[in-house]
């Protein structure tokens, strides 16, 4: 029996498959390749259309594609493709009531496209390579790449910023002296409030960016771990199966991330928005 | 000490806070499952908080893990 698993093992380590698999390290899939180089040789100012654009594109046109074909024939019975649309529309609407109250409803669009946005780039990057894709098609997470992330947290925070500083005017500063403190402990908070505002958008970035990384990362390794056993050969190549089996674990979990991730970045961008509006709180 | 070496010993220790990151997950999970028995009806309220609970923590473990691949590979 376990002669026949090795025998069959060994002629799958041989086949072509397995050859991206041997020579790709964890971080080869983060690489990033122009696809359309714009302008045609790169300098100073490089506007190429890359692996990641071609992705956040990709994600984009899901998004775009299945609320389309979601509201195209609307129902008061809804069929399939309505009520997942509509689920997503009342989970997210739900999620910024209970957040913000209802005078924030015209920040809704913003936070549903952020978390549509993240949440598909994270989710799509998680989908299988085709073997024998060429390296800048292969599967790609916008998500792993911390200045994405860091654009969309900045974006976050920036809005924050301007919409504080038209409802209130100055009064968005008292957001860096909170109400009920003793006046004496002030010099204290005051630069403690400042930098905790001021590393909003860091943490918002790095938070997502790190999650994708290090599933991805995890994910290679354990990948990797099945192919060296497998290369062993013998008894060890039938214990392959557990780091296999681990990774489907890991799969799972990874699926769960993509959304908690995505739904924790628009809860956040909840919360810094609620404080826009209540600066004194 | 070789330089190279000390590189791979800061990797190390800059994944320590994954110590603080068991117990936060450890005791998160167990107040949430001791809240879930001793009120089941209140399980469903308790689920959202939870995950976000989880999320926060999870990604302490992550930054650190940041910091040892900076280490590591620059």
């Amino acid at each position: 029996m376990a002669g026949m698993m090795t025998e069959m093992l060994n002629q799958l380590m041989q086949s072509t498959f397995m050859d991206i698999a041997k020579v790709a390290g964890p971080l080869e899939q983060f690489e990033i390749t122009r696809l359309i180089p714009v302008p045609a040789n790169p300098g100073a100012i490089d506007l190429s259309v890359t692996n990641s654009t071609l992705w956040m594109f990709i994600g984009l046109g899901v998004a775009v594609l299945f609320l389309t074909a979601a509201t195209r024939r609307l129902s008061l019975i809804p069929g399939g493709m309505q009520s997942m649309a509509e689920m997503t529309y009342e989970f997210i609407a739900k999620m910024v009531r209970d957040a913000m109250g209802d005078e924030v409803r015209p920040f809704f669009p913003f936070v549903f496209t952020l978390f549509m946005f993240v949440f598909l780039s994270n989710f799509l990057g998680l989908l299988p390579t085709i073997p024998g894709t060429p390296k800048g098609l292969a599967v790609f997470t916008p998500t792993s790449h911390i200045i994405v992330t860091f654009a969309l947290a900045a974006l976050t925070v920036g809005l924050v910023v301007v919409v504080g500083f038209v409802k209130n005017g100055f009064g968005f500063l008292r957001l860096f002296a909170p109400a009920g403190v003793p006046l004496w402990l002030m010099p204290l908070i005051v630069p403690i409030e400042i930098v905790s505002f001021l590393s909003r958008p860091v943490s918002l970035a790095i938070r997502l960016f790190a999650n994708m990384l290090a599933g991805h990362i995890v994910l290679k390794v354990f990948a990797g771990f099945v192919v060296s056993m497998l290369s062993v050969g013998g008894f060890i190549g039938v214990l392959s199966l557990l780091p296999m089996l681990g990774m489907v674990g890991v799969f799972l979990l990874e699926f769960l991330v993509a959304f908690l991730q995505a739904f924790v970045f628009a809860v956040l961008a909840c919360i810094y928005l609620q404080d826009a509006l209540h600066p004194a709180h | 000490m070789d330089a190279e070496a000390a590189k791979y010993i800061g990797a190390g220790l800059a994944v320590l806070p994954l110590f603080g990151v068991g117990l936060g997950l450890g005791i998160l999970f167990g107040n949430f499952m001791q809240g879930a028995f001793r009120n089941p009806s209140a399980t469903s309220a308790l689920t959202p908080n939870f995950y976000i609970a989880f999320a926060l923590t999870e990604a302490t473990g992550l930054f650190a893990l940041v910091i040892a691949f900076l280490i590591l590979f620059s």
